[in-house]
């Protein structure tokens, strides 16, 4: 694999290979089939491809309909038109009785960059949090896609699986074996442990380094499941580590930082401190420079880290 | 004038490194005739209650927009160059909260037209006579909430909205037909209950002559189907599916503008 791949690309070519296998897969997008890679599957099984065109509700409704028939279902657009410009057809359709739809969504989170607010994707993952029966993924790297989307594939029910637009750094070698809701332990360490998802994974790796320099020994989990949420790695880190910073490229509530707050208020409270996307639409911008805006780098990583060791008493 | 706002698309765009050139090339005529010989507005106050209000539906032609705001005295032209920069006022789609003379939020396409007849009902429950122009794509017309908006507009038989869609067949993902047939778009919007006009939307007089014939109607809204090319005016966009979505480089804008002397 290489060492920086689009989690998108890596979709494209997933499904193409379950394409193969597979021949209950059908795939459905709404206009972005270019940007989604889905037409990678579109031009090897022309017959199992439908574009419904920009029609985000009406492709939600014809997904539920092919899996009510026995298909396996794969609907894919942007991130922030997958949610919510039909939250209601899927919370009806697919939600409630339980369809066989996989909602795979590309340009997740604020790394979408220029094209601004309206693309920027920062509620979507509070959203499909809030549906009952739905599995709620965000993958850390291109190799982590690969295995969700095949997991996805291979699991009845309905997913959400969040992607970005940017490339990604790889974090896992090609071994790596996805469980669905469990926590990887990327990196061992007793002072902190930081609980990240998605394109933040690798930023919190490069903090690790930093940090371990400082003589901050920083635990790094992937949370790719946040629905269901790992339960026992939370409070095996609250334990052993005394204190939990969040990171996620989505706003501070019904996302991951949520999520890991109701676990460890419940079992186990320890300090803790949350990375997210402030509570505001942001700009155009280069993906980079909006995430710095809002403190999801390696440095803000670090910052947070050590105001947290001070915390920990 | 149209050549005008060709070249700012192309030079902004290609400045940025990313944008929508394809589907703001493909209304710059509708435009010109809109802001240089129809529209009320004083862009000194760019909240006037009694301007009449352009609607921009589909919201990634904010180039397009933004041209014709700067020419129309909005906002500097030089100021053009800034779109899609951190914290610029021209945002990579239309934002309202941002510049001067948007009216709407827009980029998620298919909700301009339902905000548009809440202003045009407001106007008459106010004694306004201010009118109301949204722009729709072709592709945007295959989302629902065009077809809740269409029905609505009759119903409430608001006279002073003017739909004005963008003809070009094109979409992202294709051709029109090819994607999702709406034809006969013609006869959705009659059936819909719309007084519809067609022109080709590349030629000022046939726009303005619709635009004139729109406020003569009473009773029910107006739709102009105006035909159109995307990327008209550059050899290399015109019906290329590639410029949808992506910025001339250096070369093809200095290309472009060479063609657009
Ligand atoms: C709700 C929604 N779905 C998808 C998109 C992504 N998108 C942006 S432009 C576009 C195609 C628009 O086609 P059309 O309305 O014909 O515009 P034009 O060809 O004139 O640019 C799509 C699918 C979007 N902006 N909003």
């Amino acid at each position: 694999m290489a060492v920086e791949m689009s989690t998108r690309e890596a979709y494209g070519k997933t499904l193409v290979e379950l394409g193969k296998e597979n021949e209950n897969i059908v795939v459905l997008d709404a206009d972005l089939s270019r940007s989604t890679n889905t037409q990678l599957f579109a031009k090897e099984f022309p017959e199992r491809f439908f574009d419904c065109g920009i029609a985000e509700q009406n492709m939600m409704g014809i997904a539920a309909g092919l899996a009510a028939s026995g298909k396996t279902v794969f609907a894919s657009s942007f991130a922030v038109f997958a949610s919510g410009r039909c939250y209601d057809q899927v919370r009806m359709s697919i939600a409630q009785p339980r369809q066989n739809v996989k909602i795979v969504a590309s340009h997740g989170g604020i790394s979408v960059g220029e094209d601004g607010c309206s693309h920027h994707s920062i509620e979507d993952l509070a959203l499909y949090c809030s549906f009952p029966n739905f599995s709620v993924i965000v993958p850390a790297d291109a190799n982590e896609t690969a295995h969700a989307v095949r997991i996805a594939a291979a699991t009845y029910g309905p997913f959400y699986i969040r992607l970005s637009r940017p490339k990604t750094s790889v974090v896992f070698d090609d071994n790596y074996r996805f469980e669905l809701g469990k926590a990887v332990t990327m990196r061992g360490g007793w002072d902190v442990t930081v609980i990240a998802c998605g394109l933040m994974v690798h930023r919190a790796l490069l903090a690790a380094d930093a940090l371990a320099k400082q003589g901050i020994e920083l635990r790094v989990v992937n949370m790719s499941t946040l629905k269901p949420i790992d339960e026992e790695a939370i409070i095996g880190a609250a334990n052993e580590t005394g204190a939990i910073l969040c990171v996620e490229e989505h706003l501070q509530h019904g996302g991951l930082g949520s999520t890991v707050a109701q676990v460890v208020a419940k079992h186990q409270p320890v300090p803790m401190s949350f990375l997210a996307i402030k509570d505001y639409y942001s700009p155009s911008g280069k993906p980079n420079e909006l995430l710095e805006r809002h403190g999801l780098t390696s440095e803000g990583i670090e910052k947070e880290v050590r105001a947290l060791v001070g915390r920990k008493g | 004038m149209a050549k005008t706002l060709r070249r700012h698309i192309i030079r902004m765009t290609a400045k940025a490194g990313s944008g929508h050139p394809g589907g703001s090339l493909s209304a710059v005529e509708i435009l010109t005739a809109l802001f240089f010989n129809h529209l009320r507005y004083d862009p000194r106050n760019p909240r006037w209650t009694d301007r009449d209000r352009f609607v921009l539906s589909k919201g990634h032609a904010a180039p397009l927009l933004y041209s014709a705001l700067a020419e129309a005295g909005y906002f500097a032209t030089e100021e053009l160059l800034t779109l899609r920069q951190l914290d610029s006022r021209l945002q990579g789609h239309a934002d309202m909260t941002a510049t001067p003379g948007v009216e709407l939020s827009t980029g998620s396409l298919g909700q301009g037209l339902s905000f548009g007849i809440g202003i045009a009902i407001a106007a008459r429950l106010d004694r306004r006579d201010y009118r109301v122009y949204v722009l729709v794509g072709d592709g945007e017309c295959e989302e629902g909430q065009v077809w809740e908006a269409a029905m609505a507009a009759a119903h409430f038989k608001v006279d002073n909205i003017v739909a004005i869609i963008d003809r070009n067949q094109q979409q992202i993902d294709g051709w029109t037909y090819e994607i999702m047939n709406s034809e006969p778009l013609d006869e959705k919007w009659r059936s819909f209950g719309w007084h519809v006009i067609e022109v080709n939307g590349h030629d000022p007089a046939q726009i303005l002559a619709a635009l004139e014939e729109a406020k003569t109607v009473k009773g029910k809204p107006t739709a102009i189907i105006a035909h159109t090319t995307k990327g008209k005016g550059v050899s290399f966009m015109e019906n290329n599916l590639e410029f949808h979505g992506r910025a001339p480089t250096a070369d093809e804008a200095e290309q472009a503008l060479k063609e657009l002397e």
